[in-house]
């Protein structure tokens, strides 16, 4: 089980503040293909990225079910 | 050398921003003070909502800092955010730097304000008269 954390944009999008998905490993492109056919929008939006352990990740990185992911919109601070 | 990084629900003071940075080798302190603004692109804000994904977002703010007293050799800074409801002319983010002679603080100050837009996971929400939305993240 993966635990993913939604803000922004991306909360609302998936109406929530954490997603739970059933795997036990996956890319973090697999990831990114899995919520855009879930929430199309994500395709409508400027950019996103997934961070993994509060780090920004690569398509090709792998997550597993101990680590803390997040879906990052485009940042807007300052 | 030090770094203070923080983000708070309350008001930022701008003399808690200065007095982390103040050092006896250092003759120049810049401070950037981000504030609301009542107009964007013609229409009038109300306010902002900032959401924040804290521990990752200080995690970028102390790799900024580290990044700018590295490339320009200012002894100190300070990074303070806002998070949640932010009214007109409140201060949204403070920015400081300290350096022996006044160009680096200048540059470092630049340099931690423009990295800060780019990296740092906060979102602002902007509301306007007719609702609010997530600035920068449709086209």
């Amino acid at each position: 089980m993966i635990d993913v954390k939604c803000f922004g944009v991306a909360k609302e999008i998936v109406g929530d503040v954490n997603l739970i998905l059933e795997y036990d490993k996956l890319a973090v492109s697999e990831l990114r293909r899995h919520l855009e056919s879930m929430y199309p929008e994500f395709q409508k939006i400027n950019s996103y990225m997934i961070a993994v352990n509060q780090s920004y990740s690569e398509d090709e990185q792998f997550i597993t079910n101990n680590d803390e992911v997040a879906i990052i919109p485009p940042v807007s601070g300052g | 050398m030090s770094i203070d990084v923080q983000i708070k629900a309350e008001t930022l003071s701008i003399d808690e921003a200065y007095q982390k940075i103040l050092n006896d080798q250092c003759g120049g302190i810049c401070l950037f003070i981000g504030t609301v603004r009542n107009l964007n692109k013609g229409k009038i804000v109300t306010h902002l909502d900032f959401e924040t994904y804290q521990p990752m977002a200080l995690k970028e703010m102390a790799k900024i800092a580290e990044q700018a007293i590295e490339r320009f050799q200012v002894k100190n800074i300070v990074i303070h955010h806002r998070s949640g409801h932010v009214g007109i002319s409140d201060i949204a983010v403070i920015i400081g730097a300290a350096s022996i002679h006044r160009k680096a603080a200048f540059e470092a100050t630049q340099f931690a304000i423009d990295q800060l837009k780019l990296h740092v996971p906060i979102w602002k929400k902007e509301f306007l008269e007719e609702g609010g939305y997530w600035v920068g993240a449709r086209p």
